[in-house]
């Protein structure tokens, strides 16, 4: 935190100084346009490039951004140095009564990436984060950092409704974990089978439901369990391009957050449904509709799926252009996924 | 035996020849026939010093039959009158010149003669003598340029009542010609801002042209003809009506700004004696004096003749029918072509409610709104050629363009009266007019793009930077805010040097 802090500082004072210079201050932002966004072999993730983006007091246009991006950063050492956190949406709405006023959320996300990219700090760090959590199931024993919860120690099994992860549960401690492996799983309704079906014991799994796409601090969780404990990550979606995607951005991060992602996993591992798991299970399925082709023909051309893996699942909804949800398990009873689908897939 | 060659009224030569006065066809005519009457309204109600306040109605009674009543309110002619101004084609028999609206002088009559032509029924003129009502009905007898009166009605003038209403029947097409009449209307309120008129048309809409002012214009003055604007035709005339004075005496009587000193100084100069009888003159001897009087150095003419609208007249009028953002009206002083003496009036209004795109000309001469040929109208040749780009900071945008013509003589191409010929005199005036226009738009025009916009900016500058300033100092963990007088300053310098602003 010291060191976000100091990074705050240092702006602000670079600010002070360009004004009593009698200079208009201005700020250099790494550039966010997708041109400057290019993808790096080595470590198997989206990042920035070297391009800048000069945003300058002295064009009257810029003069609103500038004191948004001024004020998203006096907010954060303010929620930083007490301890608090706010959403993105509180951020929004907080900025009136400040006289800094922004025209919709999507302004106000943005000053956030921003000012992310500005200091080379993830959001989470500057103590603000998006609305959805995604929830957590399984044996694993955590402590809080939190002040007033420094003794707060509890086991991620406690509810059967899962534990939803916030930025606590994120950045928590782990103390003890009886579990071996991560699944990460898109549906409600697979994750709450999984749970009755005993699946994390069965496994000795963590459950994490993702609810669609993995929001970061469920990513930045099972980052953290994938170094700190060692457990393998693998990901359980619909079989359709768009649980393919779910899956990518686990395994190499998403575009939006290039610059700041410190939760990529790039030994993460999708293991269904697979477009090829649909022939061979035999399971119901629906056709392709437009939008699904439009996105697999996004999906051919991006980077991240140059892997012969990936251009072999690609490959097999292109022909096929079947789709079936992780729901469609179910047709061979209900401890279906839980005895023959995810042991084999495991194994 | 009858013989081949017969000699042919005025009448009859504009029967024969409706086309040359715009009766071309039926739409034109019913265009032609409403302006005809509705402009020997306005010519009543100004002469008699009276704001007209003009009613017309068209109704459709059959098949391509129209029936036309236009009544104002001036004081008419006396009833005793009536035949001979509706119902004989008249030409002026004086040689005073002023501004007219109509050039032939028979406007009314033409309209009659329409009228009869293609309904066969006689047209109605009601006026009044302040005791007593005459409602005369009329018909021409073309051939021999003649009023018939076919009945007439007397009624008691109760009410005090006065002006006069003229009704008619016609052959027309008002559905192709609504387009050109409403505009008509709409740009006669232009051009007699101090005219009020009613349009009823054949669907019972009702529609009103409001008076912008109140004022009515001053009457132009009858003149005498300025010696470079006669011919050979007219000075043998004049000289005929001499007959038996001196030279002298011809020219100073017969001609505007011509003295005797003038005159004598002048004789003298073309080789003539003051003191020769005009009579004495041979037909050479007219034309060299013509010659003579072309070239010589007259003091320009008179333009007490002309009725020019007016810069605040035309600018208001503009602003009620148009609702431009602003309007820059520029009036000319009086120039001569070919001795006609006459005034340029211009105006240019931005932003007009009603013009599509960048610009729309709108013409007139002689206060009467010209609507037809408008390509090869000398203001349109002025027009292509005008680089706006030069004499404003903006593209033209909805931007109405203004050209009012008035002269003694206007340099019409065609018999129609609408289309005015390209005249080097008038060309550059008109040029000169619209430069000034925009001269005067120009600096609205600044005022706004930079004045509202360096406002706007600067306080924007206000309201923002003493926010940056004191985020940063909390951020930097600084006890007071830095100073912002001197960035502040150095903006407002910027206006000056267009420097550190972008």
């Amino acid at each position: 935190m010291k060191e976000v802090l100091l990074k705050l500082s240092s702006l602000g004072e670079d600010i002070c100084a360009q004004l009593e210079r009698g200079e208009l201050p201005f700020i250099d932002i790494p550039s966010r346009t997708t041109s400057n966004i290019v993808y790096d072999e080595k470590e198997g993730r989206f990042i920035l490039g070297g391009a800048k983006t000069r945003r300058n007091v002295s064009n009257v246009k810029h003069l609103r951004s500038f004191t948004q991006t001024v004020w998203v950063a006096w907010m954060a050492k303010r929620l930083i140095e007490e301890r608090r956190s706010a959403t993105l949406r509180d951020l929004y709405y907080m900025a009136e009564a400040y006289g800094v006023k922004f025209k919709n959320q999507q302004e106000s996300d943005s000053i956030v990436t921003d000012l992310e990219v500005l200091l080379g700090v993830p959001r989470e760090q500057l103590r603000i984060f998006p609305e959805e959590r995604a929830t957590i199931y399984g044996d694993l024993t955590i402590r809080y950092n939190l002040p007033g919860y420094e003794n707060t120690k509890f086991n991620l099994t406690a509810s059967p409704d899962g534990i939803a992860i916030g930025p606590a549960l994120a950045e928590a401690e782990f103390q003890d974990c009886g579990a071996e492996r991560v699944i990460m799983v898109e549906s409600g309704g697979m994750f709450t089978r999984l749970i009755e079906e005993k699946g994390h014991e069965k496994f000795r799994a963590l459950l994490i439901h993702t609810a669609g796409q993995a929001p970061r601090l469920a990513r930045r969780l099972a980052y953290r369990l994938r170094e700190e404990l060692g457990l393998p990550i693998y990901v359980f979606t619909d079989g359709d391009p768009w649980g393919a995607h779910i899956a990518m951005v686990v395994i190499s991060g998403s575009a939006n957050a290039a610059h700041v992602d410190n939760a990529v996993i790039p030994d993460a591992r999708w293991i269904g449904v697979l477009p090829t798991d649909i022939d061979e299970y035999k399971l119901p399925y629906e056709k392709f509709n437009e939008k699904d082709w439009k996105r697999l023909n996004d999906l051919m051309a991006d980077p991240r799926y140059q892997s012969p893996f990936w251009r072999g699942q690609l490959k097999k909804f292109e022909e096929e252009g079947k789709k079936s949800e992780q729901q469609a398990l179910s047709i061979y009873g209900l401890n279906y996924v839980t005895e023959k689908y995810l042991p084999e897939k495991l194994a | 035996m009858q013989p081949a060659f017969g000699e042919i009224s005025v009448s009859d030569f504009f029967y024969r020849h409706r086309e040359l006065a715009g009766f071309s066809n039926p739409s034109r005519a019913t265009y032609m026939i409403i302006r005809e009457a509705v402009e020997n309204s306005l010519d009543a109600c100004e002469e008699a010093g009276v704001l007209p306040s003009v009613k017309v109605l068209l109704n459709s009674v059959e098949r391509g039959v129209y029936y036309l009543r236009v009544e104002d309110n001036g004081f008419g002619v006396p009833p005793s009158e009536v035949p001979f101004a509706f119902g004989k084609f008249l030409y002026g028999s004086k040689f005073g010149v002023k501004q007219r609206r109509g050039i032939f002088g028979l406007g009314i009559s033409m309209a009659l003669l329409y009228s009869q032509v293609t309904s066969g029924k006689p047209a109605s003129v009601t006026v009044s003598n302040g005791r007593e009502i005459f409602e005369i009905k009329l018909r021409i007898d073309i051939e021999r340029n003649m009023p018939v009166v076919e009945g007439r009605k007397r009624l008691m003038n109760k009410d005090g009542w006065h002006g006069s209403i003229v009704e008619l029947y016609f052959k027309g097409d008002y559905p192709r010609a609504e387009e050109k009449i409403l505009n008509y209307f709409r740009l006669t309120s232009i051009a007699s801002p101090h005219a009020e008129v009613t349009f009823t048309d054949p669907s019972g809409n009702v529609h009103v042209f409001k008076r912008s002012v109140e004022r009515i214009p001053s009457l132009p003055i009858e003149v005498l003809p300025h010696p470079h604007g006669v011919d050979a035709e007219m000075l043998r005339r004049l000289l005929k009506r001499n007959e038996g004075k001196s030279l002298l005496s011809f020219m100073v009587k017969s001609f505007q700004k011509v003295g005797y000193a003038t005159a004598k100084k002048f004789l003298e100069s073309a080789g003539f004696s003051p003191h020769q009888p005009t009579s004495t003159l041979t037909n050479d001897d007219v034309l060299e004096l013509l010659e003579a009087m072309k070239s010589y150095d007259f003091p320009s003419p008179d333009a007490r003749c002309l009725s020019p609208i007016g810069e605040d007249a035309l600018r208001e009028a503009i602003i009620n029918v148009f609702e431009p953002e602003f309007v820059a009206a520029c009036q000319r002083p009086p120039a001569v072509y070919l001795g006609h003496p006459f005034i340029v009036e211009a105006a240019v209004a931005y932003g007009c409610k009603g013009v599509e795109g960048e610009l729309a000309l709108f013409r007139f001469a002689n206060r009467i709104p010209l609507l037809y040929d408008m390509h090869s109208d000398v203001s349109m040749s002025v027009l292509k050629r005008f680089n706006w780009g030069s004499y404003l900071p903006v593209r033209p945008q909805a931007m109405g363009v203004f050209t009012h013509i008035c002269s003694t003589r206007i340099p019409f191409k065609t018999a129609g009266k609408e289309c005015v010929a390209d005249t080097p005199e008038i060309e550059r005036e008109i040029e000169l007019a619209l430069k000034e226009c925009c001269r005067r738009l120009k600096t609205y025009l600044t005022g706004k793009v930079s004045g509202d916009e360096w406002g706007r900016k600067f306080n924007a500058y206000r309201k923002y930077l003493p926010k940056i300033a004191k985020f940063a100092a909390e951020l930097a963990g600084r006890k007071e805010a830095p100073n912002i007088a001197l960035v502040l300053e150095q903006i407002s310098g910027g206006k000056k040097s267009e420097r550190g602003l972008a």
